[in-house]
């Protein structure tokens, strides 16, 4: 458990979040306008989005499926009846006055989702509750001197809000629950979870306590858009917290924001300013009403998810704890080792795809879609290892040879002619040049047998890596000690 | 013939189909006399263009054989309901120079029929109101005058633009829209048929919201079967309204000639208010022998949840309405008045757009939602409202309809039961229940009372049993006998 140390003792964080993400779909939740990102300011904006005289909501089915899909996902109970509140205020962004979402009764209750720790500790973070709700649109305050401009491209998408219980205890657990949610609504495509383009934003509770103590008066934290913003803004807020507490003050509740140039959480309002919501059933839609039939039709259709997947391929494969969850971590990534595992030795393949495969990717910048190198094309590599075909050291050439040319490596191996050479003459023939061309070195190995790695060095330079490691060694070793 | 501005809508049909007036004629009788009479002040915007076009369009598709069941018949549309083009106001002034680029559901089913538009009819300000006095375009005046008393009286509210049009010949039906009786309590106060279906039979898409689990649009006509023809049209499901109900449209002409005989008519005993004028007691009895000689059953039904209805709609329309007059705030449309920050420009706009009785129900609803009061008045309200539900559900299986008068009063002067808010919500004692349980209800004339005034009788009618309520209210009318023109029109 990680504690803060403070003037008075050790402290620790009590730590709950609530996200914001943007359901995947054509739709908004309430109108049939588009929610494609970045098109052109009020250009995806229906009537009902702009709250114009007379307009009704109408809910899009799809939304809902998407919402208690990913409520399956997180183990959670589905409420087969739900229903759909006003959240009263005034913002010129929030067109009709009001924003539908679900206060008392939402689709999806209690559930849990398991971090991975990189100590291998898994540990459980309880979902309090998921609905789904309608964005605001945007306010633009920096486009005129004393105007502002409203889009409302967003006003109406769909957002599930997913509450998590205050079960985190530091930064770390925060992000790991961050990366382990927004991977199961990428594995289920009910998020993009695209953090830069606000399709998944957070809300950070934070409170700090006596280790085991009372729970303190928490602090929200608004629309933190980065994982790693996330980390900052609660190490930031727990020593403020403690700072204030430790003078003598008292934790005030209140909204709060991070400013990420500054790296600090700012006041931005207090509870007594806080809004009076007046949240009541919206008159205009009926409750929610789910079959059960409904809901088990998309169990049906569920994917594997993370935490399943990473236990299968330790089963599977015998790979380890740590490699199977960084395997996993993105579906893409997952179907990627397994194209190149299966049939093969998993071990090679997960070294070979978190090793220059994931740093090829880095340095190109490319999704693992976008790669230049295709999953069979890597197994085949693996193939061409295995069966002695090349040596590692022009595995590792082959390898950058492929990501240029997007070559099958049988091909290229073909073409350069980079087949291992295990013809004992040919390296015999090598071993002998080099032994006569170095005396100086052979007296040195006699005094020292380390030095045959440098004659191995040469063999293999000699024959352009071609020549097989073992035979080299072994026919360097008989004549040299000979 | 007589006028055509006298004919019914089924008599212009009738008279359409057989060539003997055209659609043009029958618009330009209106359009005359809607100018002889504007000092009714029952329309707030007259579309004389649009009527003379679509007449033209109308005469041409009887030319070519397409006719639709409303086909060339005139009519007003309330300023609620937003009209392609054409200024939809509510009679508020926050709306100021709103013209939708979108025309409600109801009305163009109503053009789909065949119907041409004469303009759009004044009302209390977003519906809020039982005189028409609310509204931000002045007051509207009954044709109908007190027998030797020539003082304005009210035509009702909220449709009291179109109670007002259709008694005074400018109109030979109307739109209006019943949150808590602003269709039928108007139609008894001008001696009209005023019809308010189901909850979810009309769609409410287009119409500018009052409160939305209580808003319904309706007909406003001079006979049972006018009113029939109309909602025929004005009915159905329609998807862009999650509230309106996917059931098919029955046949409420032919429901107007059903025979009621042997049907069981609900009399409420807590229907009986203290201080009930003696004439509308005489009235409800007038009525009750009407119905017991068309061969019908009167029987004392109970509803003992009736006193707690007034109450509860003055709870659970002002929250309703607090939040979805939010966004009239001057940002997109209509009425802006500057401030020096968006707060004071929300409270310039807002203070200066809404009229007294718009602000007085906002409050009320903004009071009954907040944080502490929830529980002791909306959530409590919902409760209740529950309650007075279930009476009728309860009533209803000892009854097939229910009778009881429409209003308290006939029409009272310009100016009478203004001074107290409360007095004047009183006027909806017998309709709100309805209401808030979501039935069908229609008022009919029964009679005239001591001043000459029209007095209207109401039939309440189980959930999407429109049918029954068609038929007693054409029972009534029949018997009644009544031929109720105002003076002078």
């Amino acid at each position: 458990m990680a504690l803060i140390k403070g003037e008075t003792g050790d402290w620790e964080m009590v730590i709950g979040l609530e996200v914001h993400a943007q359901v995947s779909s054509q739709a908004k939740l309430f109108s049939g306008a588009p929610t494609e990102f970045g098109a052109d300011p009020n250009t995806q904006v229906s009537l009902v989005d702009a709250a114009m005289p007379g307009m009704l909501p109408v809910i899009n089915a799809y939304c809902v499926e998407q919402a208690v899909r990913t409520g399956l996902g997180l183990k959670a109970q589905i409420n087969l009846h739900s229903v759909f509140d006003r959240k009263n205020y005034f913002y010129a962004d929030l067109p009709a006055g009001y924003q539908i979402s679900q206060y008392k009764q939402p689709v999806v209750g209690e559930g849990v989702v398991v971090l991975d720790m990189k100590d291998a500790d898994s540990r459980e973070v309880g979902i309090e509750r998921l609905h789904l709700e309608q964005d605001a649109g945007k306010s633009l305050h920096d486009q005129h001197p004393t105007q502002t401009y409203i889009d409302l491209n967003r006003a109406g998408v769909a957002l599930m809000e997913i509450v998590s219980k205050p079960d985190m205890r530091n930064a770390d657990e925060a992000a790991a629950y961050l990366t382990k949610l927004r991977s199961i609504l990428r594995y289920l495509g009910t998020c993009d979870g695209n953090m830069e383009e606000g399709s998944m934003r957070c809300d950070v509770n934070v409170s700090v306590r006596k280790p085991g103590g009372e729970l303190g008066t928490r602090c929200e934290i608004k629309n933190v858009n980065s994982i790693r913003f996330v980390k900052q803004a609660i190490e930031y807020e727990a020593r403020r917290q403690i700072e204030v507490i430790e003078g003598g003050g008292k934790i005030v509740q209140q909204t709060r924001l991070f400013d990420s140039h500054k790296g600090e959480t700012r006041s931005m309002r207090s509870k007594e300013e806080a809004h009076d919501y007046r949240y009541f059933p919206d008159p205009d839609l009926l409750p929610l009403v789910l079959a059960q039939d409904f809901v088990d039709g998309i169990k049906a259709t569920l994917p594997e998810l993370p935490d399943d997947k990473k236990a299968r391929f330790v089963k599977d494969y015998g790979i380890s704890v740590y490699d199977a969850g960084v395997m996993v971590a993105e579906r893409e990534t997952a179907e990627f080792f397994e194209n190149v595992a299966k049939g093969r030795d998993p071990k090679l393949a997960v070294n070979w795809v978190m090793g220059d495969f994931f740093a090829m990717l880095n340095r190109r910048g490319l999704a693992i879609g976008d790669s230049p190198i295709k999953a069979n094309q890597l197994g085949q590599l693996i193939d061409l290892i295995k069966d002695g075909t090349i040596s590692g050291r022009i595995a590792k050439d082959l390898f950058i040879m492929m990501e240029e040319s997007g070559k099958d490596p049988a091909v290229l191996v073909e073409e350069k002619g980079l087949k291992q050479v295990t013809d004992t003459g040919a390296i015999e023939a090598a071993v002998d040049q080099i032994i006569a061309a170095n005396p100086d070195k052979v007296e040195q190995y006699r005094a020292k047998p380390t030095m045959l790695g440098w004659f191995v060095g040469q063999v293999m330079k000699s024959t352009g890596g071609k020549a097989n490691p073992a035979s080299v060694n072994e026919l360097l070793k008989k004549k040299l000690d000979g | 013939m007589s006028k055509p501005t006298d004919l019914t809508i089924a008599d212009m049909t009738a008279a359409l189909a057989k060539g003997a007036i055209s659609a043009v004629e029958l618009t330009e009788a209106h359009l005359a006399a809607m100018e002889t009479h504007r000092g009714l002040n029952a329309y707030i915007t007259e579309t004389p263009a649009r009527a003379r076009e679509m007449a033209k369009a109308s005469d041409a598709r009887r030319k070519s054989g397409a006719v639709g069941p409303l086909e060339g018949v005139p009519l007003a549309i309330k300023d609620l309901f937003c009209t392609e083009g054409v200024l939809t106001t509510a009679a508020s002034h926050i709306l100021d120079g709103f013209k939708p680029t979108y025309e409600s559901t109801v009305s163009s089913r109503l053009w789909q029929a065949g119907a041409v538009m004469l303009g759009k009819t004044n009302l209390d300000e977003f519906a809020m109101g039982s005189s028409n006095m609310t509204s931000h375009y002045g007051p509207v005046e009954n044709p109908w005058k007190r027998r030797g008393d020539n003082r304005k009286l009210v035509p009702g509210g909220s449709s009291g633009g179109s109670a007002s049009a259709v008694a005074a010949r400018i109109a030979p039906g109307a739109t209006g829209t019943d949150t808590g009786g602003s269709i039928r309590q108007p139609a008894a106060f001008c001696g009209l048929v005023g019809m308010k279906p189901t909850y979810g039979r009309c769609s409410r898409w287009g119409i500018i919201a009052f409160a939305s689990s209580l808003d319904q649009a309706g007909p406003i006509t001079r006979t049972v079967k006018d009113s029939a023809l109309m909602l025929q049209a004005m009915a159905g499901h329609d998807p862009k309204d999650s509230t309106s109900a996917p059931l098919a449209v029955p046949d409420f002409v032919a429901a107007c000639s059903r025979s009621i005989k042997g049907l069981k008519i609900g009399i409420p005993a807590e229907y009986r208010v203290d201080g009930m004028a003696p004439e509308i007691q005489a009235l409800w009895d007038k009525g009750i022998a009407m119905i017991r000689d068309a061969g019908a059953e009167p029987v004392e039904i109970s509803l003992p949840h009736t006193k707690y209805a007034l109450p509860t709609y003055y709870i659970v329309a002002p929250a309703e309405c607090s939040s979805n007059l939010a966004r009239y705030d001057g940002v997109r449309f209509g009425l802006r008045v500057p401030g020096k920050d968006l707060i004071e420009m929300y409270e310039n706009t807002r203070g200066a757009g809404f009229g007294k009785e718009t602000r007085r129900r906002i409050l009320i609803g903004t009071y009954v939602l907040s944080a502490g009061y929830y529980d002791a008045y909306y959530k409590k309200a919902q409760q209740v409202r529950a309650l007075i539900a279930r009476d009728f559900t309860d009533a209803f299986k000892k009854c097939d309809a229910i009778l009881t008068p429409t209003a308290p009063s006939a029409a009272f002067a310009m100016g009478e039961k203004m001074d107290d808010p409360v007095t004047m919500y009183l006027n909806d004692v017998f309709t709100v229940p309805s209401s808030l349980a979501g039935l069908p209800g229609i008022s009919v004339p029964g009679g005239l009372g001591a001043d000459g005034l029209p007095l209207g009788l109401q039939v309440i009618g189980r959930a999407y049993d429109e049918e029954t309520v068609f038929a007693v209210g054409a029972a009534l009318e029949k018997s009644a006998g009544l031929s109720l023109q105002p003076e002078g029109y």
